[in-house]
């Protein structure tokens, strides 16, 4: 039962009868001042979120839609209705297919050796260590830097020319890469940026969910003769299946979304020369900013969540399988 | 702890010590009352350190890397790469303060930052109450759509959104940022959790026998025991809005930046220079990394408790 039920039924304003007339009377103002109370105060008090998330968050959503469906200007605004045209307009347009290739490799660069590394920091991390939080906090560091700034930063490691990438390469005697030019290296460049930054924060939610597994179960395959990797890769990562379904499904959405690291990543924000990083959220910004054509921005805009879902999808039963066979072996 | 003497016999020494490591282990839930650290509790080795140690080094260099940058010329930088920092630091933040309205940006950037953290915790603290410890009708269908508009990103809604704030004439100036940002379904969903557990139902209903009204209740109860989590969904929120450049650039005008939209800018008029832009860098940087110092510790309970919850 709630508290407010128990309340409403034994509270001073209960409204029981017992000590005669009077006492009710004077009672009953109150009384219907505190079930009013009771029966209104949490829609006030989840209203303004509901308000506000609605004007913020669900009328652009559907309205979206509305949108995708017309001719519309960013200065002439709303013009005539024309249905799907939009939608068949951006999928025959090849910089849209460019678009979503090389989001999809620079989420694929990033997010899987980004769970992979996390979870083999975080089984550092959760060893008997001194000083365990100086540790933590020394690996999330790069969490507060703004992604613009880790984009500069790395747009000059990684720079062309006189790059540190680039002359550590050649100290080794290697070739140096085109990391401005090449899609390949341009997309491995930015995978680091974002693995730089989320790798330390991706291995804290794994170090949180590896502490919670009962210590007796490690107990039982150390008995059973199990090593340490043995027991990492049978134990550990098994049952850490819903904390590795919520980063990689949390990794999908951020992932898929990526803009400030290849916008910043040359200086005219198309994505290079030849687009070899143009992302599809930069697509979006060049389609509706750019070219001022919201309609079309609006429709890339459904494909991008269409895309979203279906990843995320992807993930969620990728993820279960890989685990269950986990438990299963 | 009657399986240790177990595995001495059938799996060696070894694996017994191995054994009693994670059970005398402090920290985790799974740590049984008594085993705390007494017995032969082994510390982890050399490689262990080793790795960490590297990873935090590699986490660090990039921001040494853009100080190391920011404090020589860019001439001195064609010629060959520094170990130690120069002494044009100063000179270079200069030409940022020159180029770009720098403290402008901070100023809105704090501004920004600090408006929607504030609000997103009251009113998510407010609403948390609510779905917690409170039942009305609707509760959990409203809960849970809460949760599902988590799932959906935000460039879905960006060109209306666009739309509406140019129609309310509002493109250009802080409110365009800060009204998107004032309620997140995260914060909701986080002071929900929090507060089933962190509340006593008896709490409420002592204080409601006492007279006191629902929002009494919730001021003089709900908040306090909501203020731990409260600390730290504020400070996330500032880091997040802090670093968020998408929108922000998009709504902006160029003379009334926030930081990150500011360095973008500087990018784009010293796209040679990297020495003056790595400098904006370590400079926008500065601010969270004394957050970070002073409220570190906070930021990665957090982070911790919310995954597991989550």
């Amino acid at each position: 039962m709630a508290v407010t039920d128990r309340v409403r039924l034994q509270g001073p304003t209960g409204g029981s009868t017992d000590d005669g007339g009077r006492s009710v009377r004077r009672l009953a103002f109150s009384q219907r001042l505190s079930r009013w109370d009771v029966k209104v105060s949490p829609y006030l008090y989840i209203s303004p979120f509901f308000l506000l998330f609605s004007l913020t968050g669900l009328f652009p959503l559907v309205y979206t839609g509305w949108v995708s469906l017309h001719n519309w200007n960013l200065i002439g605004g709303q013009g005539k209705f024309i249905g799907f045209d939009n939608f068949a307009f951006v999928l025959g347009q090849p910089y849209f297919w460019n678009a979503v290739g090389n989001t999809v490799s620079i989420f694929l660069l990033s997010s899987v050796p980004q769970v992979v590394l996390a979870l083999l920091i975080a089984a550092v991390l959760d060893a008997n260590l001194r000083a365990r939080t100086f540790w933590r906090m020394g690996v999330l560091v790069p969490f507060v830097v703004a992604p613009v700034a880790v984009g500069l930063i790395f747009n000059n490691l990684f720079a062309d020319q006189f790059g540190l990438v680039n002359n550590v390469l050649q100290a080794v005697g290697l070739d140096p890469v085109r990391w401005h030019s090449d899609q390949l290296a341009s997309h491995l460049a930015i995978a680091t940026m974002v693995n730089f930054r989320w790798l330390g924060y991706n291995a804290l939610i794994f170090l949180a969910a590896m502490q919670a597994i009962p210590r007796d179960v490690y107990e039982a395959a150390t008995i059973d003769g199990a090593g340490r990797l043995r027991q990492f890769l049978s134990v550990t990562v098994p049952m850490l299946r819903p904390t590795v379904i919520f980063v990689a499904i949390t990794s999908t959405i951020g992932g898929l979304q990526i803009f400030d690291e290849p916008r910043v990543f040359d200086q005219s924000g198309l994505g290079g020369a030849d687009r070899q990083w143009q992302t599809l959220t930069m697509y979006i910004w060049e389609l509706g900013w750019g070219q001022r054509n919201f309609g079309r921005a609006s429709a890339v805009a459904w494909l991008l969540f269409l895309m979203i879902v279906l990843i995320a999808l992807t993930n969620f039963l990728l993820t279960r399988r890989i685990a269950n066979q986990g438990d299963r072996s | 702890m009657s399986s240790i003497p177990m595995i001495r016999q059938s799996a060696g020494a070894g694996a017994a010590r191995n054994a009693e490591r994670r059970l005398n282990r402090p920290g985790g839930p799974g740590r049984k009352p008594g085993a705390g650290r007494g017995g032969a509790v082994r510390r982890p080795g050399v490689l262990t350190y080793g790795t960490l140690t590297a990873v935090v080094l590699a986490s660090l260099f990039p921001l040494y890397w853009s100080f190391l940058v920011g404090s020589h010329d860019s001439t001195a930088l064609s010629r060959g790469i520094p170990l130690l920092p120069g002494g044009n630091f100063l000179a270079n933040a200069a030409k940022v303060f020159d180029s770009i309205p720098f403290w402008k940006a901070m100023g809105n950037s704090l501004l920004v930052s600090s408006v929607t953290a504030a609000s997103v915790v009251v009113f998510s603290t407010l609403a948390g109450f609510a779905f917690a410890k409170l039942r009305f009708r609707g509760n959990k269908a409203l809960l849970v759509f809460v949760i599902a508009t988590m799932a959906v990103p935000t460039q879905l809604g960006v060109v209306p959104l666009f739309i509406v704030m140019a129609k309310l004439g509002w493109t250009g100036s802080l409110w365009a940022v800060i009204i998107p940002g004032l309620v997140t379904a995260f914060g909701v969903f986080w002071m929900t959790q929090y507060l089933r557990d962190a509340l006593p139902d008896e709490l409420i209903e002592a204080v409601r026998m006492d007279g006191a009204s629902m929002i009494q209740a919730f001021w003089y109860v709900g908040f306090p025991a909501a203020r731990p989590a409260a600390a730290m969904l504020a400070l996330f929120t500032f880091v997040a809005t802090w670093t968020n450049f998408f929108w922000p650039f998009i709504v902006l005008d160029p003379s009334n930046p926030t930081l990150p939209v500011a360095l973008q800018l500087l990018q784009a008029a010293h796209f040679v220079d990297y020495s003056v832009v790595l400098a904006g860098a370590v400079l926008a940087t500065v601010p969270l990394l004394l957050l970070f110092i002073a409220a570190g510790r906070q930021l990665v309970s957090g982070i911790m408790q919310g995954a597991v919850k989550g």
